[in-house]
């Protein structure tokens, strides 16, 4: 039975549903935790009806979601229009196959993780362009362009900083990038400044490019409610609108899983000892909640300061630091 | 080059100081008020929509249906009926509408009444289910008020403790405070 279980096919399976199991569950309760949030950074208590402290509230949330008519309005690209929604859950969903969880706890431990998280992290823009392509409506069409114009952007200073990251790690391995950073808090690569001086700034850069590759707040271009009724997701009702946003919850899950294995040491302790996947949440659900935090306190960027911010500021600098980087590299 | 690095940095350390801000209120308590569960303590002068006074000497309404505040009403939101009972000196109302609906709580039917036989109540719980809720009989509302403070007692006699069961009633609402 003990032989059974350790196969591999059983060993991917069980992965399999661990990682639909994870995401499901926290794009769920995200949505909790960001409405708990916006709730206390506004003085009020946030939901709490259903269930103790409102709990129940997501259950609540997709049980409505779930029970009415998902509508495809006329005129619109019928197939584009019910893949879009699954295009932008999937990548997450398959990237989170690589990020070791824990010291053992990977699904997939390959060695080019990092490349294939970005790999798939670029259809995530195509999915929501697709859905406002195909919606066959002014409102997402505007907020298609902006997401590419966006996310064009934003890719940049992102691969650029990655690009430092491999450099000074020499691999794209997760598993290895985290073992290297393996000690005390001070051997993190956010911390790393004798390896570069910038190495906080670089992990700055990440976090931003980060917000604005998941349209998240103050970058939350894709649907600027205020200027374009929902963006991209206006013609969707029903689960189609509950998958774009869970995909978005994933898609938060997914980069701040990828900022704590590049920069904060993944599941290393920060005191040396006892390293595991409990350190590997609590980091990862510290930079979840800085970016609920990030949300409720800064109002939405007009679009070309979103535009400005990256190529007059975020790509030179993280052009810097690679350049930095790989000099201080070559000197020592 | 310099101003520009300046920018950058003071544009920083600016929302650094917004991101302190908001954690800042993030600890603290929050400060709305969970209607349902909690209320507010209401203002002593509070203007409901009225309600009839009971007499303290007969226990039963003041009001003995002159329609001076019928005629007061600038939206005609009043009805009264009246009758003379036998065996009774005045007349006394027995029926008393109030068209909420219409009704701007200008409080001018409160001013003309000559005995203080309407007062404002100090309801707020005001939601319904249709318009017809808010066409109110306060005779019965009276009367129904009196039935829930003393309900074996009531059969139109004088019973004393109800004008302090109304008075009670009128008085508790003020008090709902914060819990």
């Amino acid at each position: 039975m003990l032989k059974l279980l350790s196969t591999e096919p059983v060993r991917l399976l069980a992965f399999l549903v661990g990682i639909m199991a994870f995401v499901g569950l926290n794009a769920a309760y995200l949505v909790w935790v960001e409405r708990k949030g916006a709730g206390r950074f506004q003085r009020r208590p946030g939901p709490t009806e259903v269930g103790y402290a409102g709990l129940l509230q997501p259950i609540a949330d997709a049980i409505k979601l779930l029970s009415k008519q998902l509508i495809v309005p006329q005129g619109v690209d019928a197939a584009l229009f019910r893949v879009a929604p699954l295009l932008m859950m999937a990548p997450a969903l398959m990237s989170l196959a690589v990020i070791p969880f824990g010291p053992s706890l990977a699904a997939r431990n390959i060695n080019v993780g990092l490349l294939l998280i970005f790999a798939l992290g670029s259809i995530n823009v195509m999915a929501i362009m697709l859905g406002g392509w195909s919606s066959r409506n002014k409102y997402a069409i505007m907020s298609a362009a902006r997401v590419v114009s966006q996310n064009v952007a934003y890719e940049i200073p992102t691969l650029l900083v990655v690009i430092t990251m491999i450099m000074i790690t020499g691999t794209m391995n997760l598993n290895e990038i985290v073992r290297q950073q393996a000690g005390a808090f001070w051997h993190w690569n956010v911390f790393r400044v004798w390896v570069n001086p910038l190495m906080p700034v670089t992990f700055l850069i990440f976090f931003i490019c980060m917000l604005a590759e998941t349209n998240r707040a103050p970058f939350d271009m894709a649907e600027a409610e205020s200027e374009l009724v929902a963006g991209a997701y206006t013609e969707y009702s029903s689960m189609g609108f509950g998958v774009f946003f869970m995909a978005e919850y994933a898609n938060i899950l997914l980069g701040c899983s990828l900022a704590t294995v590049l920069f904060l040491g993944g599941w290393q302790s920060p005191f040396g000892i006892l390293p595991g996947v409990l350190w590997f949440l609590i980091k990862m659900y510290f930079l979840v909640f800085a970016v609920v935090w990030v949300r409720w306190t800064f109002p939405r960027t007009q679009f070309y300061g979103l535009l400005n911010l990256s190529w007059k500021l975020l790509i030179p600098v993280s052009l810097f630091t690679l350049i930095l980087s790989s000099a201080i590299m070559k000197l020592y | 080059m310099r101003n520009a690095v300046k920018e950058v940095v003071s544009g920083f350390y600016s929302l650094i100081v917004g991101m302190r801000v908001t954690i800042g209120q993030f600890f603290k308590p929050i400060v709305t008020v969970q209607y349902p569960h909690e209320t507010l303590k209401i203002a002593p002068r509070f203007r409901g929509h009225i309600e009839l006074v009971l007499d303290p000497a007969t226990g039963k309404p003041k009001c003995f249906a002159c329609k001076l505040c019928e005629r007061a009403c600038p939206s005609d939101c009043i009805t009264v009926e009246g009758a003379k009972l036998e065996g009774a000196k005045k007349r006394s109302v027995t029926a008393y509408h109030l068209d909420f609906t219409k009704c701007s709580l200008c409080g001018s039917c409160v001013e003309a009444c000559r005995d203080g036989a309407i007062r404002f109540s100090r309801d707020y719980n005001l939601a319904g289910w249709s318009k017809e809720d808010f066409i109110m009989d306060l005779f019965k509302r009276l009367e129904l008020e009196a039935q829930a403070a003393s309900p074996e007692k009531v059969d139109g006699r004088a019973v004393p403790g109800l004008i302090a069961a109304q008075d009670a009633a009128h008085q508790d609402k003020t008090k709902t405070d914060l819990k």
